[in-house]
């Protein structure tokens, strides 16, 4: 159906796609997979005709696709559901499948198409209502728009870009379920994904891509996941990983009766005591929403407390601002890296200097020493294998796992005495979140305090010493990690269980 | 009372057109900050072609080129080059300031200020109609401009809410990325939208100089072009809510015109402040919680890595 022969493009210094070849049979789902920056989204992108290839050829349907737009390729029958939306969150459904839709006519039939999308929703399972606005709808509702946008222009073959990263487990065997009865139709699904078992799951062919190159294809039943990952980060990742040190210490970071409202005054984080000592890692699980986000904000300062304090090493630092927690020794990893985390069009060596600017070494007299800035940013790139064509380019040309190790690099070559960490890894493939668990793992093994926000259980489950679930802004219990019960903290999460934890659980003291 | 409304309807004819054509140009995704230099360029294109042709019918086609013409530089500079939108269009109002008054003077003054004049286009009655009482008067014995003002409203509403052209426009406001991927390229989009604009904007003008006075003075438009701007806010970038808003702005200055015949013993300054007190009060009022097209004032450019 699809043959895409020595595809190659570069930005500027990067070399996103090295000649790769990409053949996809018809009926067929085919995973790609890669690390972060290893070049599928670049050659999809290529494909759908958004981003013109520096050498390649591309044939579908026997009919050659070549400095074509994205107009010729979804005519030609190929459709795209990107990593981010492309939905105008202000119009309703209808409106959004209308868009730059030919079929639709010249004057709209609001009215016809709301049917036309009624009836492809019963056909595929897509629960959709025409007149709901979308920006209202949750993400998965998002991703079943595009999916009927798609299916109504008639698309033969389906991109989807890594769409099960912002979506809830019963979402993801949902979108699994639509994406069979679409090649069962007789259609085609490229899958990207860094989420092996979903591959495993759902793909009949899976082609691995490494540093803009074809590292490996096979057949799903052929491999595990075991195979998989080493073909894509070329190192193991599944091994266990090392818990070194780490005896807590003394009380680092201490957190007494904290609470905080949201931006239109509703109480979302309910009052929360805790402490992480020394050598130890404090994981917030439970699901999105339930009040971590304000927890982080709070504790790194960037939103006040309504009641409650916040201590680091002994100093209440409640009423500081960001920068006096910062002199404490706190460092903060946000959890959206795109706005909080860095500024995008700035280069690297600013990013990574801009927290430390006020003082040596970047600071000489009233003057920025962007030496010492360029210096300690080549050598930052190079200890966190940051992927990067040089300390000067804007961060916003980083991939997503390589601006979330600059923000680590940052954050962590302050020797921070507490870090607190939100959803360090969301959007990351297996070697960058391995990455970035060793070296919160190594802050530990340093003495350092860590509270590390994640909605992933298996991940908590990995860094933690201790583990609290958060449901509607408070603790609805804390587990020591030898007497983790899986059943239990999913009771937790789901707020069918409360327990009052002891004082042991909560501050880290042998219970006596 | 229908001396004071004949005066609001008068008054607003103007800033619907341009309000109009600024709706087409920020729902796009482009301020329409320009609005004033394009309405002083149609303003003038009109009544001097209408002075040397003779011709009304040609007068009005001049002012929509003029306007246009304006408009273009603004689509171009923001969408090819992107330029920030906020100065392209002031500077547009500058150069529109200054061009009028040079070509006045260069083109028929031989260096001064030379006097043009036309006669206004005159009432066109409806017949029948045009003989009930009150809204007779009001609303079936106007200049053709008028009309068309209302015919403009309704043409803006339809195509924007009801073709798949104008929903592609308004998405181009909101995301621009979501029309690119769906095959559709948003900056012709924008520069289009942004040349139409102009050209009703233009139109705005020539009612000022070909029905209304019949000349062109030096910076006619005297921040009407802003007035526009703030009645797209308060009616919320709808057409109709526009319509009205230029009623109830041109209402207020209608009043302004009554309370300084009564001879208060307060400066006429201060009288003649109220349309703008209002607009500024009305924009407190109603713009906080006016959702700006989402993508408004943003550049949008192809074949960057995400």
């Amino acid at each position: 159906m699809l043959r895409m022969l020595g595809i190659t493009k570069s930005y500027g210094a990067v070399r996103a796609n090295r000649g790769i070849d990409l053949v996809v049979p018809p009926r067929t789902i085919l995973g790609l997979l890669g690390e972060n920056g290893s070049g599928k989204t670049t050659l999809m992108n290529v494909l759908f005709g958004l981003v013109s290839p520096d050498a390649g050829t591309i044939v579908f349907n026997d009919h050659p696709l070549a400095g074509h737009t994205p107009r010729e390729a979804l005519a030609a029958g190929i459709g795209m559901i990107h990593q981010h939306f492309m939905l105008v969150p202000a119009m309703t459904v209808t409106e959004n499948v209308m868009l730059g839709w030919d079929a639709a006519g010249r004057w709209l039939r609001p009215a016809a198409v709301a049917e036309r999308i009624r009836a492809a929703s019963h056909t595929y399972g897509l629960d959709l209502e025409p007149d709901a606005r979308v920006g209202a709808l949750p993400l998965g509702g998002q991703q079943r728009v595009e999916i009927v946008k798609a299916i109504l222009r008639g698309a033969e073959l389906l991109i989807l870009d890594e769409p099960t990263s912002s979506l809830s487990p019963p979402e993801v065997s949902g979108l699994l379920h639509v994406l069979r009865r679409l090649r069962d139709e007789g259609r085609s699904v490229i899958f990207i994904s860094h989420k092996l078992g979903e591959v495993l799951d759902v793909c009949d062919e899976v082609v691995v891509l490494r540093d803009g190159a074809v590292a490996g294809r096979t057949r799903a039943s052929d491999t595990d996941r075991a195979k998989l990952a080493r073909m894509m980060v070329d190192r193991d990742v599944s091994a266990p990983v090392a818990r070194e040190g780490g005896a807590a210490g003394a009380e680092r970071l201490v957190v007494a009766d904290l609470a905080a409202n949201d931006a239109t005054g509703v109480e979302r984080l309910g009052g929360v005591s805790f402490s992480v000592r020394s050598g130890e890692v404090l994981a917030v699980a439970g699901v999105d929403g339930n009040g971590q986000a304000e927890l982080v904000d709070v504790i790194a300062g960037l939103r006040r407390p309504t009641r409650g304090h916040v201590f680091v090493d002994g100093a209440d630092v409640t009423g500081r601002g960001v920068t006096g927690r910062r002199q404490a020794g706190l460092a903060h990893v946000p959890a959206d890296r795109h706005t909080t985390g860095l500024v995008a069009d700035m280069t690297v060596t600013e990013n990574l200097a801009f927290r430390d600017c006020d003082g040596p070494p970047f600071r000489r007299g009233p003057w920025l020493d962007f030496g010492a800035m360029r210096a300690a940013a080549s050598e930052r790139i190079a200890r966190f294998a940051i992927r990067v064509g040089g300390p000067d380019v804007p961060a916003r040309t980083l991939s997503g796992g390589n601006q979330q190790k600059l923000v680590l690099a940052r954050e962590l070559t302050r020797h921070p005495r507490v870090l607190v960490a939100a959803q360090p890894t969301r959007g990351l493939d297996p070697g960058a979140t391995r990455f970035v668990i060793d070296e919160v793992l190594a802050l530990r093994a340093s003495g350092g305090a860590v509270l590390y926000v994640s909605t992933e259980l298996e991940e908590a489950l990995i860094v933690a010493d201790r583990i609290a679930v958060m449901y509607r802004g408070r603790f609805a219990g804390v587990v020591r990690r030898d007497a983790v019960d899986i059943t239990r903290l999913g009771l937790m999460m789901s707020g069918a269980l409360t327990e009052s934890p002891d004082a042991a659980a909560l501050y880290g003291r042998k219970a006596p | 009372m229908t001396e004071f409304l004949a005066a609001t309807v008068r008054i607003a004819t103007p800033l619907v057109f341009t309000a109009l054509g600024g709706i087409l140009s920020e729902r796009a995704g482009v301020f329409a900050v320009g609005l004033e230099g394009m309405m002083l360029a149609g303003a003038f294109a009109g009544v001097i072609t209408a002075f040397l042709s003779g011709s009304m019918a040609a007068g009005v086609a001049a002012s929509v080129l003029g306007g246009a013409a304006m408009a273009a530089l603004v689509a171009v500079a923001t969408t090819r080059f992107r330029a920030e939108q906020m100065v392209t269009g002031l500077a547009v109002n500058i150069l529109a300031l200054g061009l009028t008054s040079f070509l006045l003077r260069g083109l028929l003054g031989r260096g001064e200020a030379p006097t043009i004049r036309v006669s206004p286009l005159s009432p066109l009655p409806v017949p029948g109609l045009a003989s009930v009482p009150v809204i007779g008067p009001l609303l079936f014995r106007q200049p053709v401009l008028t009309y068309l003002a209302l015919a403009a409203a309704v043409a803006v509403f339809v195509f924007l809410m009801r073709t798949r052209s104008g929903l592609t426009l308004r998405a181009v406001g909101e995301n621009p990325a979501a029309v690119f991927a769906g095959g559709v390229d948003p900056l012709r989009v924008r520069m289009l939208a942004v040349t139409c604009g102009g050209a009703l904007a233009g139109v705005g003008g020539a009612v000022l100089s070909l029905q209304q006075v019949g000349t062109f003075t030096d910076a006619m438009t005297n921040g009407r072009g802003y007035l526009a701007l703030a009645a797209i806010i308060v009616g919320r970038w709808m057409p109709f809510g526009t319509l009205l808003a230029c009623l109830l702005f041109g209402a207020a200055d209608a009043l302004q015109l009554r309370v300084q015949g009564l001879r208060l013993p307060v400066s006429s300054y201060v009288i003649q402040m109220t349309p703008y007190v209002v607009s500024l009060a009305m924009l407190a009022g109603f713009g906080r919680t006016a959702q700006l097209p989402a993508a408004i004032g943003t550049a949008f450019a192809r074949d960057r890595p995400s």
